[in-house]
């Protein structure tokens, strides 16, 4: 008998496969970069920052200043407070790499779990779920963030709160729908015929088989999450004050924009490039993937 | 160009040594190689072949519509003498849907859902021949007319959903003439259609063609179908023509072992599973980056000659004949190959022991409620209607036997299923499986021994697996589910035991299931389905999505097994001829309702119920030496909400009595032993009609 445990997992291999296949789409290849540059920057924050992001060198200085003290070039100026600005776009990746993605995942699990009951069970869960979903939509997300942000303070576990009340209702839509049209494939047939519980459909029938455009959206709704993370920063809903934070950067340097351009157009172009990245990313995703 | 004095008899279309290749990212992918093939004008040309072997490639090379990464890399197609591949865009796009027409598999698809019939159908004359929107508009009328269309004025102005699927491809056929086309292609135009339906569609293809004088080529993997259109055929495989000739030709003489191998495959009405079974040919179709050297059809021939079929290309041979069209076969062995004695057969084997009685459906209901909200329903307090799916339905099935349910869609056949199974359950009747009752008990409230000794097999091959689960995985989870084995080490044990005995590699365990071709699926399917050593498998088309070669492998696969196992097969078919072949009893279903049941043979012969008769003639048989009696139905199926009073075939009936037919609901009459007919018409009338199909004497015999 030929002994199949030592032949590689499928599952390695088609990641494998679906990473190498992303090769050939130029755009994804340029996102994967973006994102995975930045990724580099906050795993490798305290080795690259020049100065603690906490630190008083020197205010307003422009970028390229020489600073005395420490004998170092501010190659992107200083803050108001004058904070050196690389450092604590450096470190402010870290807060963005981090919130970023646990708001996504809490989200998407709370809209998977709301998705898959309603789309699989229809009748009154859906209906339920349907309508609580819709309700939340119907607000403007800002005055659900404030509501959310200011009822509970701000700190990074409720911005995570906040993002995943506002985005789970969306993502039940999709997993709803996707749900909607794979309960009736013959395998889900199959195994109610052999008993299996709804759960167990749920999770193993329908869920593997809808990843293809959950990840796609997923990869979309990161772009969104960070924007959305550096709107609530420019709100002073974000981060207590110190930490860095880029979107709280912009809020900082608002009122001085005109005189001291760098100071607010750095840390956008921080998000905007990352957000882009993320963006490419899903594109060069679903352009692999229709292809055949 | 031609001299118009001889246009008559020049040649519509010329394809001469045509290759065409697809781009992909794996490099070129050869789909159509060193195609011939000239059609004079009213001429019909029939392309058979199994799915991936070219055939709708050629139609779309035709039409020089290729898609982007499409090409013709050799060889020419000359359109009424035209050089198709010197043609502009701006020339080719005035010669599709006018001079050259095409009707596609899905009617729904090839129309416009958000435009009326009649927009769509005075568009062809409008652009093509400039025509002003009355002269259109009296055009089309009179060409939904010639394609018998009831009320073409209200068809003008319905909306495609509006019709049936039948009227709707006859409104795409209306289309494709209205162009007046020197040439028209039918990719299966009658795939996705009912047989009966079918049967009014082919009749009338063949009408309008000899009436137009149309060229047709007609593209189809219906064999039986062919031989009703077609004067010549070519029959092809793995993007080669392996075979051409007249149609009596290739079924009577035939030199390719390939096509000796399809004419194996189809069950004939002298066909028996247990005299002669089928041959299924084995292995499967190359991909098409992987054909072997020398003959395509080699590795699956078994006339196979290494040093003869396996090394250059094999041209195209010409066999001499008296009289006809030229007989041309891919062959390098094709004069040592005797077609009288090649035609393969499997050897006898004995027929089943059938046992006492496992399932016993007693007045079985099903109806599914429909809720009406609209103002009128509240009025009149008809808020709720039925779905009428299965009204009194008997039937029982005992051990080791085959019941085939069989009747076109929406007749009710697979709802049975869902209630046997347990993914419904019955408003009515009740259903013994073993001595328990079922009827009303869901699939997640039977205990796993029910479960297990109650298995289906469903038909879309590509539908029936979890993509994302590896084979042996869900072989496993069955197992395990059935309590059959609980240890690791046992389960796997059982898991590749079954695949063996679905004749699958053992290596198939760790795949997925898109590796699997789909026939390979459908093993799989059985092998999950009988897991749990059951006691009876209903099993849903389990071969109608399947291609004529591995729906043989497949049926003869399931009966092996039934035998072996002494297991009831529920046979849920639309297609007469696989269930004269499987089956030893058949239920026919109509709308709800059982129309007639007995064994087999009384099924298939005279006294039949009406639409058994109608049913029976309308399925293709590929066959030349049969002959059959020609019954087309009027009409289309009443809708289920609102079925007809009494007998629910009367609206369609060609052997209507009158008013009782309308009015009374038939009871069933017995002939002889069990046979049952619910029909008004008195038993002895019945008996004294012809059969409708009777095999020709042979001229020389």
């Amino acid at each position: 008998m030929t002994d199949i445990s030592k032949a590689p997992t499928p599952s390695a291999l088609s990641a494998l496969r679906s990473i190498a296949i992303l090769r050939e789409s130029w755009i994804g290849m340029i996102g994967t970069g973006l994102i995975l540059f930045w990724v580099f920057v906050a795993l490798f924050a305290p080795l690259l920052a020049p100065h603690d992001p906490l630190a008083i060198l020197q205010p307003f200085a422009k970028p390229g200043t020489f600073h005395v003290k420490s004998g170092t070039t501010l190659w992107l100026g200083t803050d108001n407070l004058g904070r050196d600005i690389l450092s604590r776009v450096i470190w402010g990746a870290r807060t963005v790499l981090i919130y970023a993605p646990l708001a996504t995942v809490c989200a998407y699990a709370v809209g998977i779990i709301m998705g898959l009951a309603a789309g699989y069970h229809r009748g009154w869960w859906d209906t339920v779920l349907s309508r609580i979903g819709d309700i939340i939509l119907s607000f403007p997300v800002l005055v659900l963030y404030i509501i959310v942000i200011a009822t509970f303070g701000a700190s990074g576990f409720n911005i995570v709160i906040a993002i995943t009340f506002a985005s789970a209702p969306g993502i039940m839509r999709i997993v709803r729908g996707l749900a909607l049209d794979l309960r009736n494939r013959d395998y889900v047939a199959a195994s109610q015929t052999r008993g299996e519980t709804s759960f167990y459909i749920m999770v193993v029938e329908i869920l593997p088989n809808a990843r293809g455009p959950l990840i796609v959206d997923a990869c979309v709704r990161l772009g969104y999450v960070i924007i959305t993370i550096g709107v609530l920063g420019f709100l002073g809903l974000g981060l207590p004050p110190p930490k860095p934070d880029w979107g709280g950067m912009v809020n900082e340097a608002r009122g001085m924009a005109m005189i001291f351009p760098h100071m607010t157009i750095i840390p956008c172009v921080a998000i905007s490039s990352l957000v882009l990245g993320f963006n490419l990313l899903a594109d060069g995703l679903r352009e692999v993937s229709l292809r055949d | 160009m031609n001299d118009p004095k001889d246009n008559h008899t020049a040649p519509v279309l010329e394809i001469e040594n045509l290759c065409v290749s697809y781009f992909a990212r794996s490099g070129e992918i050869p789909a159509v190689i060193d195609f011939s093939l000239s059609l004079a004008p009213g001429e019909s040309v029939g392309l058979v072949g199994e799915s991936g072997c070219g055939k709708s490639t050629v139609a779309m090379a035709i039409m020089r519509y290729l898609g982007n990464n499409g090409d013709i890399v050799d060889g020419s197609v000359r359109f009424q003498g035209r050089d198709m591949a010197a043609l502009s865009e701006a020339e080719l796009r005035g010669l599709r849907g006018s001079k050259i027409a095409m009707v596609y598999q899905e009617p729904m698809a090839a129309l416009n859902p958000s435009l009326t019939i009649g927009d769509q159908l005075t568009e062809v004359p409008i652009t093509h021949a400039s025509a002003n929107p009355t002269e259109a508009r009296d055009k089309a009328l009179n060409m939904l007319r010639d394609v018998n269309l009831p009320d073409p004025e209200r068809v003008m102005d319905a909306y495609p959903h509006q019709i049936s699927g039948g009227q709707q491809q006859r409104v795409v056929i209306a289309m494709a003439l209205l162009g007046e086309p020197a040439l028209l292609l039918l990719d299966e135009p009658t795939t996705a259609l009912d047989v009966t339906v079918e049967a009014g569609i082919v009749e009338l293809i063949a009408e309008l063609s000899r009436k137009y004088g149309t060229a047709l080529l007609y593209i189809s993997h219906n064999l039986g179908l062919m031989l009703e259109v077609c004067d010549r055929i070519g029959v092809m495989y793995s993007g080669e023509i392996v075979e051409s000739g007249d149609m009596d030709t290739i079924f009577s003489q035939p030199r390719h072992p390939y096509t000796l191998g399809l004419l194996g495959c189809i069950p004939l009405p002298h066909s028996d599973k247990n005299a002669r079974p089928l041959t299924a040919i084995p292995g499967q179709l190359p991909l098409p980056h992987e054909r072997p050297d020398g003959c395509n059809f080699g590795p699956r021939c078994g006339s196979f000659a290494a040093g003869k079929c396996g090394v250059d290309a094999i041209p195209l041979a010409v066999v001499p004949q008296e009289a006809g069209s030229p007989h041309h076969v891919r062959c390098a062995r094709w004069n040592e190959i005797d077609p009288a004695t090649s035609l393969p057969a499997g050897d006898y084997r004995p027929p089943n022991e059938v046992g006492d009685t496992v399932l016993e459906v007693d007045g079985l209901q099903k109806y599914y409620t429909v809720r009406d909200s609209s103002l009128r329903a509240f009025v009149t307090g008809k808020t709720v209607r039925y779905v009428k799916a299965n009204e009194d339905l008997t039937f029982n099935a005992r051990e080791g036997e085959t019941v085939a349910i069989v009747g076109e869609s929406g007749c009710g056949k697979s709802t049975i299923a869902r209630v046997l199974m347990g993914l419904e359950t019955a408003t009515g009747g009740e259903v013994r499986f073993q001595d328990a009752s079922i009827g009303d008990v869901t699939a997640q409230e039977r205990s796993p021994d029910q479960l297990g000794a109650l298995q289906m097999v469903f038909q879309n091959p590509n539908d029936t697996l979890n993509p994302s689960l590896s084979i042996g995985a869900q072989i496993g989870r069955v197992i395990r589910k059935f309590g059959v084995e609980r240890d690791a080490d046992r389960v796997r044990e059982r898991m590749l035991k079954l695949l063996d005995m679905v004749k699958l590699p053992l290596e198939f365990a760790s795949r997925r299931p898109r590796q699997l071709s789909g026939g390979q699926k459908q093993r799989v399917a059985i092998a999950r389905a009988f897991a749990g050593n059951p006691a009876a498998v209903v099993a849903d088309e389990p071969i109608s999505a399947l291609d004529v070669s591995v729906a043989a492998a497949v049926s003869e696969l399931i009966m092996d097994i039934q035998r072996d196992n002494k297991t009831t097969l529920i046979f849920i078919s639309h297609d007469l001829g696989a269930v004269r072949y499987l089956a030893d009893r058949v239920v026919v279903m109509y709308l709800g309702r059982i129309m007639e049941q007995g064994t087999t043979d009384e099924v298939f012969s005279p006294p039949y119920h009406p639409y058994t008769e109608a049913l029976l003639s309308a399925v293709p048989i590929a066959d030349p030496t049969v002959e059959k009696r020609r019954i087309v139905l009027e009409g289309d199926l009443p809708s289920v909400l609102n079925p007809p009073k009494g007998c629910p075939f009367s609206t369609r009936c060609p052997r209507r009595l009158g008013d009782i037919c309308d009015n009374e609901l038939p009871a069933f009459r017995i002939h002889g032993d069990g046979h049952a007919i619910a029909c008004h018409i008195p038993m002895d009338e019945l008996e004294a009609v012809a059969p409708v199909i009777a095999v020709k004497e042979h001229a020389a015999e």
